[in-house]
């Protein structure tokens, strides 16, 4: 969705503040968001594109306004209310009031490093050849979805070149809608500066996005 | 707690402590361990891999290796994720690791412009202007200017290449090692190698001895 995490050559934000000495994390809180988050995940009832999508749909004013871990905090209570985990009185009062809906599973303690270690592998069995390889001249599609892609808006309808081929990953414009397991090949695709900037962008810059399948249309 | 309003006694003066944020995430901890949902301990251990054993000296190791072996930096072109491992990291916010190496034609920058991925397992957590508008924004229309904000003047002739992490793909830069850096031990030249030279914001520098 074109929605106010889709930031790329967006103009107006000022210089990029480096932070000398920066902490790990700006309060307590933050960590407890962090922790929140991952712990969450780790129950099995979402997918890490359907967790992104519920960042992205914070109305942009908002998420624009929020800091980061503001915004990781209101994607997990948005997530817990829609899997009917949480009410929303019981997110003010911080207590239960309904019965929980028992998960998938919960990560105990002295599972997280095994589990942290291993991560959760992206790649799945493609059911089909690949349909570029590497050296082949695509377009990307002109699509503006209401529901979550990783296809950023200043890359859609851009004529690039296949780079790498990544084998088959989880699809995340289906990830997000439920279908967690749903594949596709994924590819680098590299555009030149002008393609994507127009003709006073830098000729000696090249940016990459990486792109699934029904991303792409031979060109 | 909320409804004490006539104690003055200093739970009652630490809430108020609480602001706002910091309030509605305590709720929230609370409720999902109530309902069973997390384990604290889990949380505990979440923070801990996070605070202390997981960030970018992990990175400058691989970087260290990659410059002092070819070997491991051949397989570290063809399998991030593999050579990586070889030194004991992968996982989580790293399950497929590409490494790209930096040359004297062009130089490589990693961003997220759509969230903030980013190599964890070998770069920690990211920070905050990785995950902010104004380095999500411009990395990828004006690289240059990026640079220019840490710092960095590329020489004449190098070219850019960005990286946007729009898949599960994460990318690690490899700097090039400096000159100077002869015969040195991969323990040395991995404290040559800060986090951001291996974002593609800053280069792999040695510093004038004092």
């Amino acid at each position: 969705m074109n929605g106010g995490q889709d930031l790329g050559g967006q103009m107006g934000f000022g210089p990029v503040r480096p932070e000398p000495n920066e902490p790990i994390f700006h309060g307590d809180w933050e960590k407890r968001v962090l922790a929140l988050n991952v712990a969450a995940g780790a129950m099995g009832q979402w997918s890490i594109d359907e967790s992104r999508h519920a960042r992205e749909s914070i109305p942009p004013a908002d998420y624009l306004s929020f800091s980061y871990y503001q915004i990781w905090l209101a994607g997990l209570q948005n997530l817990l209310l829609q899997h009917g985990f949480v009410t929303r009185d019981e997110l003010t009062e911080g207590k239960p009031s309904a019965p929980p809906r028992p998960p998938k599973r919960v990560l105990k303690g002295e599972d997280v490093p095994a589990v942290l270690r291993r991560g959760f592998p992206y790649e799945r069995q493609a059911q089909a050849p690949a349909k570029f390889s590497i050296g082949d001249s695509v377009r990307t599609t002109v699509i503006h979805p209401q529901h979550h892609t990783r296809l950023p808006r200043y890359a859609r309808g851009k004529l690039g070149v296949i780079e790498r081929v990544s084998g088959c990953h989880v699809f995340p414009d289906t990830g997000a809608q439920g279908q967690p397991e749903t594949a596709q090949w994924l590819y680098t695709v590299v555009f030149t500066g002008p393609e994507l900037w127009g003709r006073d962008a830098d000729p000696t810059t090249r940016v990459s996005i990486e792109a699934w399948e029904s991303y792409l249309e031979p060109a | 707690m909320s409804g004490h309003h006539h104690h003055h006694d200093h739970y009652h003066d630490h809430d108020n402590h609480f602001t706002p944020i910091e309030a509605r995430v305590k709720a929230l901890e609370s409720l999902m361990i109530a309902k069973g949902y997390v384990d604290p301990a889990a949380l505990d251990a979440i923070i801990d891999t996070y605070e202390t054993k997981i960030g970018p000296r992990n990175g400058a190791r691989v970087v260290a290796r990659a410059w002092s072996d070819p070997a491991f930096a051949a397989r570290l072109k063809a399998d991030g994720s593999a050579a990586v491992a070889e030194l004991g990291y992968g996982g989580r916010g790293g399950e497929h690791i590409v490494a790209v190496f930096n040359t004297p034609e062009e130089h490589n920058l990693i961003v997220c412009t759509l969230c903030s991925c980013y190599p964890w397992p070998v770069l920690g957590l990211p920070p905050v202007w990785y995950k902010s508008p104004p380095y999500r924004s411009k990395a990828v229309i004006d690289p240059r200017g990026v640079l220019a904000d840490f710092g960095v003047t590329l020489p004449q002739g190098q070219s850019i290449r960005v990286w946007d992490s729009t898949a599960e793909t994460r990318f690690i830069v490899i700097p090039m090692r400096p000159a100077g850096t002869e015969g040195w031990s991969e323990e040395k030249l991995a404290s040559i190698v800060s986090r951001d030279s291996m974002i593609g914001t800053r280069l792999a520098v040695v510093e004038a001895q004092s």
